[in-house]
């Protein structure tokens, strides 16, 4: 019995990233054409409506190129670069993804006076920037508290999950570690950093979660009803797409005892070739990067004013640290103990 | 080339050559342990790295497991940006990592810790490899846990050491060589203060130098004081010479003078007489200039060792005075002299020798029937004794050569003498700290002769 509802839950899920993903290959490559013959190829983690601002604002300044943009997820991304693709600017949020492949050499070296000017924490041996720091977030309808205050430690978020399953069964999202890079650095470091992560993993493995690719759809979700909290999505993508939506009903919350924050990263790969035109892109968002506005971009810059400083969680350090949960080994062993969490009986034991 | 270089500079030279020599010595090995420092940082981190990693390995089920831990690659993160490869195999097999590392050979066959240098990925890199042996069910496995970090971070710090002791070397040699250049100066002084006491001497200064050079200098001392001394004696031999020659001829002189005297006296012929009175002139005039050899030779010994008694310049005045009256006479000359009395400190038969040779002159260059004066007078701590005669002066060369020995006058053609005269009296002077002041007389006619003496 429990079996085959832990498979309807896994086909569903498959079901769903099947589509997300087939829908992604038609929609989500775009190219913007330049005045020139000279070819630009981005592939990044970022949603085309996220990233699009930049792309224009970059070709304002140089618009005899052409900007090739091909959306994927963390985990094709490294693997087009470890394969040898052709790009010339990667720009991933999957921190440790990233950093394997400078360590392991797919990485070219780029240095300017932008880059010189990041703090030491948002880069790694000239081959690695930062320009945003995002942090993860929980989002919840606030219907499903009913009246309760929002919880704002994890603590908190397992009592009330605990106490109210009937509100929260099938109706709890979060990411598929084996499936977004993510999902698995968010819950690597999560898991290291605190240990109510796997006390919450078992609850949250009780109420049948949905299992996501993106934060993106995640949000959706939330806001459309499917969901009535979703953990450990990108604070960036839901200010961006609740900024829209009216009445106050999603809330966003930031975890008081540990937040995760993610620095989006730029490589240029080995195998590029438009390396001058990859730099000036990665110099343009390194500038954005540092401002100190925050101004109406989709995305946030390194140094917040706002709510990230003020909780004082140091953003995800780059370093060969990252590694060690790739390796297969420890990677393996931490996604059975995630999927053991996970996926549980729900019934009461 | 080399040989005429100043001491000085030679000495600043050499010591900068040493100081730039050390400087780039204490460079080139700051340099070195700056790098040995942070090879050694890099392998004691790689060798905890992979000993935390060999720490985690353990049997389960008969199969090796382990478990990277985090802290294995975060320590390495903390001390460089290096890159971080690592590999860990099971006897033939591997459990994970980057299975292509190579791993360092074991010098020792059973050593648990072996580092070693190598090549992966296009870089450079320092390996390490730990050794542990595993029971899997009942069969003991080698594990070999090898860690790998590029060398970028090794060459960062030892390079920023490498530029700070360039710098402080640098700064030591510019402090090096000013100091050096101090040094210099400061011993060389010595040498300087010795070369201007040589230089101060007067002309016949011919005593010993006084002992306190440093002992670099006793052997140059020491030469120069011999060199003087044989000078001292050699020109006392000349003296002794010359007072001797002039002694032997003054004698036979007066005998010719004598039988000229009565030849002049016993002849009635005209050209006779006036030839024997030129013979007379003459002799006189020999034997003048062998007194005055004499003299010479007298203040130059006197001077060596020289009298401080009390001598009243009013007695010497008149004494000098009687003596030159037969001579003054000749040419109707009256001796003229004023006196007060003053003493002073000093040898009596050189001032007298002086004094006699100035009015000796004066008395040679006045026209007949004219006035030598002689005054005395004293003023502040100096006495003098002027002499003015009614002559020609001393004419237009400048007065002070004619202190010279044997310089005579420009305009003393026509006068026998022999230069010596000036000379004696000023050497006189000298010896007693006074000095001989040569100038026109009152009204600017005739010469006027001033000796000057101190008081005290």
């Amino acid at each position: 019995m429990r079996y085959t509802r832990l498979a309807h839950v896994l086909a569903l899920c498959v079901g769903l990233l099947a589509m997300a993903a087939s829908a992604q290959e038609i929609e989500d490559h775009k190219s913007y054409p330049g005045t020139g013959d000279r070819t630009l190829r981005i592939i990044s983690t970022a949603d085309l409506e996220v990233f699009e601002p930049y792309i224009l604002a970059f070709q304002e300044d140089r618009p005899d190129l052409t900007v090739d943009y091909t959306v994927a997820s963390s985990i094709e991304l490294y693997r087009a670069i470890r394969g040898g693709g052709v790009y010339d600017l990667a720009l991933s949020s999957a921190m440790d993804l990233q950093l394997q492949l400078a360590n392991d050499g797919f990485a070219r070296s780029y240095r300017s006076t932008q880059t010189d000017a990041l703090p030491e924490w948002a880069r790694w041996r000239d081959l690695i920037f930062a320009f945003t720091a995002e942090s993860a977030v929980v989002i919840l309808s606030v219907d499903s508290l009913q009246g309760a205050p929002l919880p704002l430690t994890r603590q908190e978020l397992i009592l009330l999950l605990r106490e109210h399953p009937e509100r929260f069964l099938g109706k709890v999202g979060t990411y598929d570690l084996r499936e977004s890079g993510l999902g698995y650095l968010f819950a690597t470091q999560e898991a290291r950093s605190t240990d109510a992560y796997w006390r919450l993993s078992e609850v949250m493995g009780r109420l049948d979660p949905l299992l996501y690719c993106c934060s993106g759809q995640m949000v959706d979700d939330v806001i459309s009803g499917r969901l009535v909290l979703a953990y450990n999505v990108l604070g960036s993508y839901a200010a961006e797409r609740l900024a829209g939506e009216t009445g106050g009903k999603v809330q966003i919350v930031r975890m008081q005892d540990f937040a995760n924050v993610m620095l989006r990263t730029a490589i240029i790969p080995a195998t590029a070739q438009e390396v001058e035109a990859a730099g000036a892109l990665i110099d343009g968002l390194l500038e954005l990067g540092l401002r100190d506005d925050p101004g109406d971009w989709p995305l946030p810059p390194l140094r917040q004013t706002g709510e990230v400083s003020s909780a004082g969680f140091g953003p995800i350090r780059l370093g060969p640290a990252l590694m060690i949960y790739l390796d297969p080994l420890n990677r393996r062993a931490f996604l059975d103990e995630w999927e053991n969490a996970m996926e549980q009986d729900t019934d009461p034991r | 080339m080399i040989r005429s270089m100043s001491i000085g500079r030679r000495l600043t030279l050499l010591l900068a050559g040493v100081a730039a020599l050390l400087s780039l010595l204490s460079w080139s090995m700051v340099s070195g342990l700056a790098r040995q420092a942070a090879a050694r940082t890099q392998d004691n981190v790689l060798a905890a790295s992979a000993s935390t990693i060999a720490e985690t390995l353990r049997s389960e089920q008969g199969e090796v497991r382990l478990e990277l831990p985090y802290s294995a690659f975060s320590m390495l993160g903390a001390i460089s940006e290096d890159r971080v490869f690592y590999r860990v195999t099971a006897g033939e097999r591997l459990l994970t990592g980057y299975s292509d590392l190579p791993a360092p050979e074991p010098d020792q066959a059973n050593s648990r810790v072996t580092f070693g240098n190598g090549t992966y990925r296009g870089a450079e890199v320092r390996m390490v490899s730990v050794r542990r042996v595993v029971l899997a069910g009942d069969r003991p496995v080698s594990v070999i846990v090898t860690v790998a970090q590029t060398l970028d971070g090794v060459a960062a710090i030892s390079g920023q050491i490498s530029r700070f002791a360039a710098g402080l070397s640098l700064a030591f040699f510019v402090l090096a060589v000013g100091l050096s250049e101090i040094a210099v100066r400061t011993s060389l002084r010595p040498l300087n203060s010795f070369a201007q006491s040589v230089s101060r001497r007067g002309p016949s200064d011919l005593r010993p130098l006084r002992p306190g050079a440093p002992a670099e200098l006793v052997p140059l001392r020491g030469a120069l004081n011999r060199l003087m001394e044989r000078l001292a004696q050699s020109i006392r031999r000349s003296e002794d010479f010359i007072a001797e020659a002039a002694h032997r001829v003054r004698t036979p002189l007066a005998t010719v003078r004598a039988q000229a005297e009565i030849a002049l006296r016993s002849t009635s012929d005209a050209e006779d007489r006036h030839r024997l009175r030129q013979i007379i002139r003459a002799v006189d005039e020999s034997s003048r200039s062998a007194g005055q050899l004499l003299d010479h030779a007298t203040v130059a010994f006197r001077a060596e060792h020289l009298a401080r008694d009390p001598v009243d310049l009013a007695e010497l005045v008149n004494q000098t005075t009687e003596a030159l009256t037969p001579t003054a006479e000749m040419k109707d000359i009256e001796l003229k002299a004023t006196t007060v009395s003053v003493t002073v400190h000093g040898d009596a038969v050189l001032l007298y020798s002086a004094l006699r040779n100035v009015l000796d002159n004066a008395i040679k260059y006045s026209p007949e029937d004219t006035t030598v004066r002689i005054d005395i007078s004293e003023a502040g701590a100096e006495a003098r004794i002027s002499i003015s005669d009614e002559g020609p002066g001393f004419g237009a060369g400048p007065a002070e050569e004619l202190k010279e020995r044997f310089r005579r006058g420009g305009n003393t053609e026509g006068v026998v003498g022999s230069g010596l005269g000036l000379t004696i009296a000023a050497d006189v002077l000298a010896a007693h700290g006074g000095r001989l002041d040569l100038g026109a007389g009152q009204k600017g006619e005739g010469a006027c002769v001033t000796l000057v003496l101190p008081t005290s």
